[in-house]
């Protein structure tokens, strides 16, 4: 049999950081008492009417253009018809044959769509448990109800469960960028299902899916699309063939049950919703959503790639912005110094010192100024200081600001300049060490760690490591 | 025409418990008022736009601003089974 | 007493504006008189209670009024015709009311109607049928049978309702008043009981044209509630056309068949001569596709229907039913035991047509039908101002007659239907009286002119200068014509 590839396509739900919900004026809330923030519209009284959030449709418009989506000249709401306590009109206003983006890309991976819909509201399950027939009951609460969410659809791109999460770590980082979501996988303002399926490597044709819901965080989301690829391929190898079902998973024990009802198969009965009329992005809207675009994660990577910065590194800065424009305004005051060198600085041993003094914020809200951290490097570059002690001058710049030099100074780090005063601490060194010497002599080139370790606690770090280096060797 | 299983069916979509009564009344009314509508079906209108709405409006939009909300005795004055702050419901029904 | 009740709302605003009534003194004796409903038209009088509070007047000086009760009154019971909403006080108020209000016309009461407004006779109320003033063994017509039974019967001096196939039109042409559907989004749909979204309309049932010209500029606007609403630019003012010279009314071929009652045609070829004899000029136009106008209709309105009922599910209010079982049984229960035969009967066929394998034969089918009968309308529009029919194909028919025959009901729509669809303002004024078929008291009949969309204020005027002509005065009880 020849090997199972993976097949995964992801679908996201986003919920906007709009200031009221997608239909009504109810402001957005998280964690208030239920029910709280409902009107006579999200809790479908009769007669009332849905007006769209202004501001949901400007932050569709960014995730469509972020994403690289062709945004529809016209695009409708429909009705997605369907019973259940958590839908108070008994449908959904969503987006179905019409949606406001079409299809784009994010990295490797294309985009099928993106539309704009309503949250259900959160159903609590209460009650008694053991009684087989109508045990328990449900309470809701409305206040979630009528979040303005856009569902980003993906196609059927990915090949693995790491490349999955992976992915779906740079499109959070994307929409967090564009300050539209709070994407917080926890609080559910981020939700990520997968459709799973597994074919024969070189196949076209799609194998049966699964659709794999709850996974709250990048971690279960791998875990999950493991288990499931797993599952399927044990299946499929055995003879078997998958079921499309959804399936739910559990993070405690990272096991997967199936959702599969009793309900007969829906029939949401879509229809163009009456009640609103068609959008239709108007040039200024388009310019005003394109201009309010941030540079995104994708591209700076790849801007940050072009002069150096290794791939991690690039990627690191690419997920915080803040640090990233920072490492901009050191690269621009350090001249000539690579790129790499000083992206290394800055999101190694700068940020180990943030996090050494506790100090809150990153790098852009130090007391480390960006001219202040490029005269470092450029010290350390001039061997004017050592690594060892660039870290002790960084360490107290972390705290009282300023510039290198100064603390250099009076901290009497200053590289030893003088050959003839470090000519002679090695020498001394090599009289106190003498079976090291020996050593070195017989072959065993590790022994010289020993004497340069003595040179250097008699010059407290002021000596240049290589040039210590140097002046053994020239005298073994 | 309407067959009595599409009826059962149509029914349980639409959340509604027919007696055995009501069922053979809809069988039967149902397909009275479906022989007139299905004249349409017969209509040759390839390439005709359908009609969603009459008004020639875009973009209808509300700005971004919160207005007060309900206060929270108020939403659940008319509710069947209030609980806890919330609307009560029973379950459904486990697997 | 009697004096101030046979003004019309017009002159009883006029004089109150003047300081010649005393509103109060006005308001009273239509209170008193709504008080002696005996046609069961209304389902909730303003009686000085507390519970009205929401929707009391600062400082009357328009002519009090009747609400459908599918109007949302804070407060105030709100049913719909619907046992699913019995007691049900909204939170809030629809626009309609609250402009009302706002220009100081109190609420006399909620009116009966067919439930959620699906019916042609008003046989469908969960609360008891309307009966016609005119003669009480028949209907008033429907949805709105309450608001134009109380206008008729003296028990308000207008009422507004509304229509979503001829729901105002009929009624108002069964108990001889005056019934205008304005354009679609002329007035603001918010906190109106949707039956189906992209028909409802709200209007007046009023006694003069002046009248219904007086609401409608009261009631018209673009709502920010609503997003279909558009309102009507430049307002109406009172008609005042004294003749009819230089209009062309079109008389659709299509809509002129041998099929209904040889009397009311009578009224209808005797108000085309009257046309004439005004200076107008009758010409026939062709509206190919209004005779599939019913069977689009009871594809759209049921499918829409069926979908903004969904939400009476026995969870945030009105009624609950089969509490001790699951979900799907507490479901089940509320609904069938909550909604009468016609109710669920279009919730059935809606359903159906939406559901999957039919939705492009029954909805997208019909949708372009829509579209076609607009077509024919903006057709027509080009060679004359106005298209007319007779409002309904009989008189008022007797109560029980067309309850065991669904579809002869919905084809009492057929004239009424064809405008709703397209979306354009028609108004239904009282032409004259026929003998019902069978005999028995003469019965008025409603003449119906449509014009196209947002030409209220020319299609008031016509409607004015016509009234005039006809001089309709026949009253329920009284002497004829």
């Amino acid at each position: 049999m020849p090997e199972l590839e993976a097949v995964i396509g992801l679908e996201i739900h986003v919920q906007l950081a709009t200031k009221t919900k997608m239909f009504c004026g109810c402001e957005l809330s998280f964690g208030d008492e239920p029910n709280v923030h409902t009107c006579p519209i999200c809790l479908a009284h009769p007669g009332v009417l849905p007006v769209p959030n202004e501001q949901a449709i400007r932050y569709a418009l960014q995730i469509g253009l972020a994403l690289g989506c062709e945004i529809a000249p016209r695009s409708i709401f429909h009705r997605k018809n369907y019973f259940y306590p958590d839908s108070p009109k008994a449908y959904q206003i969503s987006q179905y044959d019409i949606p406001i983006c079409g299809a784009g890309r994010l990295g490797d991976v294309r985009i099928h769509r993106a539309h704009l819909e309503e949250d259900a509201a959160k159903m609590v399950h209460v009650g008694s448990s053991g009684r087989i027939h109508g045990s328990g009951a449900s309470l809701v609460d409305f206040n979630r109800g009528g979040t303005p969410l856009v569902e980003i659809v993906t196609e059927p791109d990915l090949r693995g469960a790491p490349e999955a999460a992976e992915w779906a770590r740079l499109l959070r980082e994307t929409v967090r960028q564009l300050g539209v979501s709070d994407v917080n996988m926890e609080e559910g303002s981020l939700r990520v299902d997968a459709n799973v399926s597994v074919r024969p490597a070189g196949s076209e044709e799609l194998g049966t899916k699964t659709e794999l819901k709850n996974m709250n965080s990048f971690r279960f989301l791998q875990r999950g699309v493991e288990a499931e690829l797993a599952r399927q391929r044990e299946l499929v190898e055995a003879g078997g063939t998958v079921e499309q079902e959804t399936l739910h998973f559990d993070p405690a024990s990272g096991s997967l049950t199936s959702l599969r009802s009793k309900e007969e198969a829906h029939d949401y009965r879509y229809f163009p919703e009456p009640d609103l009329v068609s959008l239709a992005p108007t040039e200024e809207m388009l310019r005003e959503a394109r201009e309010s675009l941030p540079e995104l994660p994708a591209a700076r990577i790849e801007r940050y790639k072009a002069i150096g910065v290794p791939a991690d590194v690039a990627l690191t800065l690419a997920t915080d912005p803040r640090t990233a424009g920072y490492f901009e305004n050191v690269v621009e005051a350090a001249g000539g110094i690579e790129p790499r060198v000083l992206a290394n600085w800055v999101t190694g041993e700068l940020a180990a010192a943030l996090r050494q003094a506790e100090v809150d914020g990153g790098a852009a809200d130090s007391r480390v100024s960006p001219g202040a951290m490029a005269a470092l490097v450029r010290m350390v570059g001039e061997k004017k200081i050592s690594h060892g002690s660039a870290k002790i001058v960084l360490a107290a710049m972390v705290l009282e600001g300023g510039d290198p030099e100064p603390i250099v100074e009076r901290e009497g780090l200053a590289q030893m300049s003088d050959s003839g005063e470090l000519e002679a601490i090695v020498e001394q060194a090599m009289a106190d060490n003498p079976d090291a010497v020996a050593r070195v002599r017989e072959g065993n080139d590790k022994a010289i760690g020993a004497i340069v370790g003595a040179v250097m606690r008699e010059t407290k770090g002021r000596a240049d490591g290589g040039e210590v280096n140097r002046l053994l060797r020239e005298r073994l | 025409m309407i067959e009595r299983d599409q009826v059962l069916h149509v029914a349980r979509l639409a959340r509604l418990r027919l007696s055995e009564e009501e069922v053979e009344t809809m069988v039967g009314e149902l397909s009275g008022i479906l022989e007139h509508v299905d004249r349409i079906g017969s209509l040759d209108l390839e390439g005709v736009e359908p009609t969603s709405h009459v008004v020639a409006l875009e973009n209808v939009l509300r700005a971004d601003e919160p207005r007060p909300s309900l206060p929270r005795d108020v939403a659940l004055a008319s509710a069947p089974e209030p609980q806890d702050g919330a609307f009560r419901a029973p379950s459904p029904q486990a697997e | 007493m009697t004096d101030l009740l046979s003004l019309t709302a017009l002159e009883a605003h006029e004089a109150m504006v003047a300081g010649d009534l005393g509103a109060e003194e006005y308001t009273a004796a239509w209170r008193e008189a709504a008080g002696g409903d005996e046609l069961n038209a209304y389902l909730w009088r303003d009686e000085g209670g507390k519970e009205a509070a929401a929707i009391a007047v600062e400082r009357d000086c328009v002519a009090p009024i009747a609400v459908k009760d599918i109007f949302t009154t804070e407060g105030v019971p709100t049913t719909a015709g619907s046992r699913i909403l019995e007691g049900y006080r909204p939170p809030y108020t629809s626009s309609a009311v609250r402009k009302l209000v706002e220009a100081g016309a109190p609420i006399l009461g909620k009116t009966n109607m067919d439930e959620f407004a699906m019916g042609s006779s008003n046989e469908n109320s969960a609360y008891g049928p309307v009966l016609n003033p005119w003669d009480r063994e028949r209907v008033p017509g429907g949805s709105s049978g309450g608001s134009a039974a109380v206008v008729a019967g003296g028990l308000a001096p207008w009422a507004i309702g509304t229509d979503t196939g001829g729901s105002i039109r009929q009624p108002a042409a069964f108990c001889g008043i005056v019934g205008l559907k304005p354009t679609y989004g002329a007035i603001s749909r918010y906190g109106m009981i949707a039956f189906a979204s992209s028909l409802d309309q709200c209007g007046p049932l009023t006694r003069t044209v002046s009248d219904a010209a007086l609401l409608l500029g009261i009631l018209q606007g673009k709502d920010p509630c609503d997003s279909t609403s558009v309102g009507i630019e430049g307002g109406i003012a009172l008609p005042g056309r004294e003749d009819l010279s230089g209009l062309r009314f079109g008389v659709p071929a299509e809509l002129r068949g041998d099929d209904y009652d040889s009397d009311v045609r009578a009224v209808f070829e005797k108000t085309l001569r009257k046309i004439e004899e005004l200076g107008g000029e009758v010409a026939e136009v062709s509206l190919p596709s209004s005779e599939h106008g019913i069977s689009a209709y009871y594809v759209i309105a049921p499918a829409e229907a069926s979908s903004n009922l969904a939400r009476y599910d026995g969870v945030r209010y009105g009624m609950r039913a089969g509490g001790d079982g699951d979900l799907v049984e507490m479901y089940e229960a509320t609904r069938s035991e909550g909604f009468g035969p016609e109710v669920k009967r279009r919730i059935m066929l809606g359903t159906y047509a939406l559901s999957s394998g039919y939705y492009e034969a029954y909805y997208g089918q019909a949708q372009k039908v829509r579209t076609r009968i607009a077509e024919d309308f903006s057709g027509a529009f080009g060679t004359v101002d106005f298209v007319v029919t007779p409002t309904a194909p009989s008189v008022a028919f007797g109560l029980g007659e067309k309850t065991d025959d669904p579809l002869a009901m919905y084809l009492n729509d057929f004239f009424t239907v064809p405008m709703s669809l397209a979306g354009i303002p028609a108004i239904s004024i009282p032409a004259g009286l026929a003998e019902p078929e069978g005999g028995g008291t003469r019965l008025p009949v409603g003449f119906q002119i449509a014009s196209p969309a947002f030409s209220e204020q020319k299609l008031l005027d016509a409607a004015y200068a016509l009234e005039q002509g006809i001089g309709f005065d026949a009253r329920p009880g009284g002497a004829d014509a």
